[in-house]
C-alpha cells in the first residue's frame, strides 16, 4: 500500500544519543537523565524470555538494530487521532432507548491538542484560557525549557533501568508531551495527544500528567499509522507515561494504542494516587503486531481509588501482552480492574494481573477481572490473576472467564432479522458494554466501539 | 380464502445430531388465520418452530417449506437463511428466548424491524430513523402495558420468565410478520398474564397474520380461536379438528390420541427411550 521509505534513520546509539542532546532545548537535568538512561540501556541486552514479566512476548522476530531515531518525518497525511475525531465531531444526541449518548457541552471540543509524527512534533496547541488560568499542555520540550516545575516529576515515577525497552525510552524519547493542572484548577475540556508513524516509522514518545490537589482534567492519548502487516518495514514504538494524581484530585484518561498491525509496540505506563485522588483509567487496544505493555497503579495515599479499565481487540496473527498492578501502598484504597477482550483469528491476547498490598495498607478494597470472547478457533487468551496481600484487613477479589461468541445468541439474533455478520457484531458489542459503561466519556466510549465493530468479521 | 398468501409445510422430515424427530409434517396456514398445535412434550412441536425458523442443529431431511403468494408464486424457505427468513416475514416466538447481555432491547429491535422492514437492507445501511422508531416503540410497549423501562434494558438478560414472554410479544408486535409461530408463549405465566398475552396477539395478528400457536393449554386461544387444532404425536400430525379438539385435549390428555394412533405412540416411546438413555443435547 505504502511505498514511501521512510526518511534515513541512526541506529540508537551513543551518536544518536549526543546528536539528539544538540538538537533539543530539553534543560540540563532532563539531559542528564537521558545520559543516565543510556547508560543503562548500554548495558542491557533485550529481555530475557525466562523472565515471568517476558516469557509470553514473543520477540524472536524483533530486530532491535533495525530501528533509529528518524531525522525528519515520513512524508504524508499523519491521521487526527480516532478519539480526537470522536471529540471534535460528536455523533448522534441519544439511542435507541433515547438515553443521552452525548456528553456535556464541554465535551463536545477539546481544550488542547499535541501530535508528532515519526518523532517530530506537528500540532501544539492550547485554548488561551486553559493557559491563563496555568494550565500547561503540549510539547515537554518546550514546556520543560520554558521552566516548567516539574523536575520532580519527569521521569520519576516509572524506572528507566527496568529493562531493555524502558532504558531506551528513558534515553531516546522525543515528541513528548506534558500536562500540568495546577492546584484547584478544573479542566472539563478533554486534550487530546496523538502519536503517529508513517510506513517504517519509530515513536519514543513521553507522556507526563500532573494533576495539583484537587484538580480535574481529561486527557486522551492515542498512535496511529506505521506499516501493516504485509509492509516489512512495519514500525516501533517504544514509550512510556507517567501520571501524578494530586490529593482529591480526578483525572479521566484514555490511552488508545492504535497502530498499523505492523508496528512493535512497548510501554510503560504508571500512575502514582494520592489522597482522596480518583484516576479513571483506560487502556483501549486495537492495533499492532506485538504489544507488550506494564500498566502500573500505586494508591500512596488513604482513600485513593483507581478504576482501570481495558478494552482488546485483536485480530489477524497479532499478539498482545499486558502486565497490570494494583499496588496497594495505603490504607482504605480502593482499585477495580476491568480488562475485556475480544480475539479474531489466529490473534493472542495475554493479561496478567497482581494486586499487591503492603502491609500497611488495611481495609484494602483490590478488584480485578478478565473477561475474553473468542471469535474463532484458533484464537488463544490467557488470564493470570494474582494476589500478593501482607495486610490482613482487606477485601480482595478476582475473576476472570473466558468463552466463545454463543450459536443460539446468534440464531436468535438472526431469527428476529439481523445477518449473521450483523448479528455477531451485536453480540460482540454487548460483551463490551459493560466496560464501555464504566468510560464515562460518551464520545469515546461510540468510537472504540464503532472501531471494534468495523473489525468484526463473520464469526467462526 | 384461498387466494390469501400461505405458509405451507409438506412432508417434513427433521433430525438432530441423526436422530429424526419430525417424520413427516403436513401443514398449511393461511394469512390471518389462527392454527394451534397440541401434543405432548417431547413430539416434536418446538422442532417444527426451530426448523421453519432454520436453527443450524435441525436438519431438514427431506420435505418442504414455502411462502405460496396469492398468485401461486413460491418461496422456499428452507432454502434461506434464518434472517432472510425473518425478512420473507416468518416469525418465531422461543418457548426460551435467549439473553444477549450488553445489547439493549431497544438497539435490538432498531436493528430487527429496520432489516424486516426493508428486507434487502445491507448491513451498515441506514437504521430506521430514531425518532420514528422510539415513538412506534413506546407506543406499542403502553399498548402491551410494558414498563417504558424495558427498552433500555440488555435482551433478555436477567428478566422474569414471564418478562421474556411478555419481550416477545412485544417483537411480535414491532415486526408485524406474514406468519408467527408462538411456541409456548403463555407458559411461565400467571392466569391474568396469559389473559393479557392471549388479548394482545389477537389485536397484534388482527385479520392479516397466520398464527400457529404451540401450547398446552386453552388460555392463549380464549381470544384466537383457531381455525383449526392440530395434535402432533411422534413427530407426525396425526389429527386435526375444530376448536372442541383443543378443549378435548386439555381436560383429557393424549391417552385417546395414543391408542387411536399406535405407529406413532410407539415412535414417541422409542424417541423418549433414546432421550433417556443419552444425554439430552444441551
Amino acid at each position: 500500500m505504502t511505498t514511501a521509505t521512510a526518511p534515513a534513520s541512526a541506529a540508537f546509539d551513543r551518536d544518536a544519543l549526543e546528536r539528539l542532546i544538540s538538537s533539543s532545548a530539553l534543560p540540563a537535568w532532563a539531559t542528564a537523565r537521558r545520559r543516565a538512561a543510556f547508560d543503562a540501556f548500554a548495558k542491557l541486552g533485550l529481555p530475557d524470555r525466562r523472565g515471568e514479566n517476558w516469557m509470553r512476548t514473543d520477540l524472536r522476530l524483533f530486530r532491535p538494530k533495525a530501528w533509529g531515531l528518524r531525522t525528519a518525518p515520513a512524508p504524508g497525511d499523519a491521521s487526527e487521532g480516532l478519539l480526537a475525531a470522536a471529540i471534535a465531531s460528536p455523533g448522534p444526541a441519544a439511542d435507541a432507548a433515547g438515553e443521552p449518548i452525548a456528553g456535556p457541552v464541554a465535551e463536545a471540543r477539546l481544550g488542547g491538542r499535541f501530535a508528532t509524527l515519526d518523532g517530530h512534533v506537528i500540532r501544539d496547541e492550547i485554548d488561551p484560557a486553559l493557559e491563563r488560568r496555568g494550565v500547561l499542555f503540549g510539547s515537554a520540550e518546550r514546556l520543560l525549557a520554558a521552566g516548567a516545575p516539574l523536575e520532580g516529576r519527569w521521569f520519576s515515577v516509572i524506572d528507566s533501568s527496568s529493562d531493555w525497552f524502558a532504558a531506551l525510552h528513558g534515553a531516546f524519547h522525543r515528541g513528548s508531551a506534558i500536562l500540568y493542572v495546577p492546584p484547584g484548577v478544573r479542566v472539563s475540556e478533554p486534550l487530546s495527544v496523538v502519536a503517529a508513524i508513517g510506513a517504517g516509522g519509530v515513536d519514543t514518545s513521553h507522556v507526563l500528567v500532573v494533576l495539583g490537589d484537587g484538580a480535574e482534567a481529561t486527557l486522551l492519548t492515542e498512535t496511529s499509522g506505521g506499516g501493516d502487516a504485509t509492509h516489512p518495514a512495519g514500525g516501533f514504538h517504544c514509550g512510556g507515561t507517567e501520571i501524578v494524581v494530586g490529593r482529591n484530585a480526578f483525572l479521566r484518561t484514555v490511552n488508545l494504542q492504535n497502530w498499523n498491525t505492523g508496528v512493535w509496540h512497548f510501554a510503560r505506563q504508571k500512575a502514582v494516587v494520592h489522597e482522596g485522588g480518583r484516576l479513571q483509567w483506560t487502556l483501549g487496544a486495537l492495533g499492532s503486531r506485538l504489544s507488550h505493555v506494564a500498566q502500573d497503579v500505586a494508591l500512596v495515599g488513604r482513600h485513593a481509588d483507581a478504576q482501570v479499565n481495558g478494552v482488546m481487540f485483536t485480530e489477524g496473527r497479532q499478539q498482545l501482552v499486558y502486565n497490570t498492578l494494583q499496588h496497594h501502598e495505603s490504607p482504605a484504597c480502593k482499585s477495580d480492574l476491568l480488562y475485556k477482550g475480544a480475539m479474531q483469528d489466529r490473534s493472542r491476547l495475554v493479561w496478567r494481573g497482581m494486586i499487591k498490598v503492603d502491609k500497611a495498607a488495611q481495609k484494602t478494597d483490590g478488584y480485578q477481572r478478565n473477561d475474553n470472547l473468542m471469535l474463532s478457533n484458533e484464537a488463544r487468551a490467557d488470564s493470570i490473576p494474582g494476589l500478593e496481600i501482607e495486610a490482613d484487613d482487606v477485601r480482595c477479589t478476582h475473576g476472570a472467564t473466558s468463552g466463545r461468541v454463543d450459536t443460539e445468541q446468534l440464531f436468535y439474533a438472526q431469527a428476529r432479522g439481523l445477518s449473521a455478520d450483523e448479528a455477531a457484531r451485536l453480540v460482540v458489542a454487548g460483551f463490551f458494554q459493560q466496560v464501555f459503561d464504566r468510560i464515562t466519556i460518551p464520545p469515546v466510549r461510540e468510537a472504540l466501539a464503532r472501531a471494534i465493530g468495523s473489525r468484526i468479521r463473520r464469526v467462526s | 380464502m384461498s387466494a390469501a398468501e400461505k405458509l405451507v409445510v409438506r412432508g417434513l422430515h427433521v433430525a438432530v445430531e441423526g436422530q429424526e424427530i419430525l417424520r413427516g409434517v403436513d401443514l398449511e396456514i393461511g394469512r390471518g388465520e389462527v392454527h394451534a398445535l397440541m401434543g405432548p412434550n417431547g413430539s416434536g412441536k418446538s422442532t417444527l418452530g426451530y426448523a421453519i425458523m432454520g436453527h443450524p442443529s435441525y436438519e431438514v431431511t427431506s420435505g418442504s417449506v414455502e411462502l405460496v403468494r396469492a398468485d401461486g408464486s413460491r418461496l422456499d424457505i428452507l432454502s434461506m437463511e434464518p434472517d432472510e427468513r425473518a425478512r420473507a416475514g416468518v416469525f418465531l416466538a422461543f418457548q426460551r428466548p435467549m439473553s444477549i447481555p450488553g445489547v439493549r432491547v431497544a438497539d435490538f429491535l432498531r436493528h430487527a424491524v429496520t432489516n424486516v422492514r426493508n428486507p434487502g437492507r445491507k448491513e451498515g445501511e441506514e437504521l430506521m430513523p430514531m425518532r420514528e422508531f422510539r415513538d412506534e416503540l413506546k407506543k406499542k410497549m403502553a399498548d402491551l402495558s410494558i414498563d417504558p423501562e424495558f427498552a433500555r434494558r440488555y435482551v433478555n438478560d436477567g428478566f422474569s420468565g414471564g418478562e421474556m414472554k411478555r419481550a416477545e410479544i412485544l417483537q411480535l408486535a414491532m415486526l408485524r410478520p406474514k406468519f408467527a409461530i408462538l411456541d409456548e408463549t403463555d407458559s411461565g405465566l400467571d392466569a391474568d398474564a396469559v389473559r393479557l398475552a392471549s388479548e394482545s396477539i389477537a389485536r397484534i395478528g388482527g385479520h392479516e397474520m397466520g398464527i400457529l400457536i404451540i401450547t398446552h393449554h386453552e388460555q392463549l386461544l380464549e381470544h384466537n380461536v383457531p381455525l383449526r387444532t392440530h395434535v402432533m404425536l411422534g413427530g407426525r400430525i396425526v389429527e386435526s379438528g375444530g376448536p372442541e379438539l383443543a378443549a378435548e385435549l386439555h381436560k383429557k390428555g393424549y391417552e385417546r390420541i395414543r391408542s387411536a394412533y399406535p405407529e406413532a405412540a410407539a415412535a414417541e416411546k422409542a424417541m423418549e427411550d433414546t432421550r433417556t438413555a443419552e444425554p439430552a443435547p444441551a
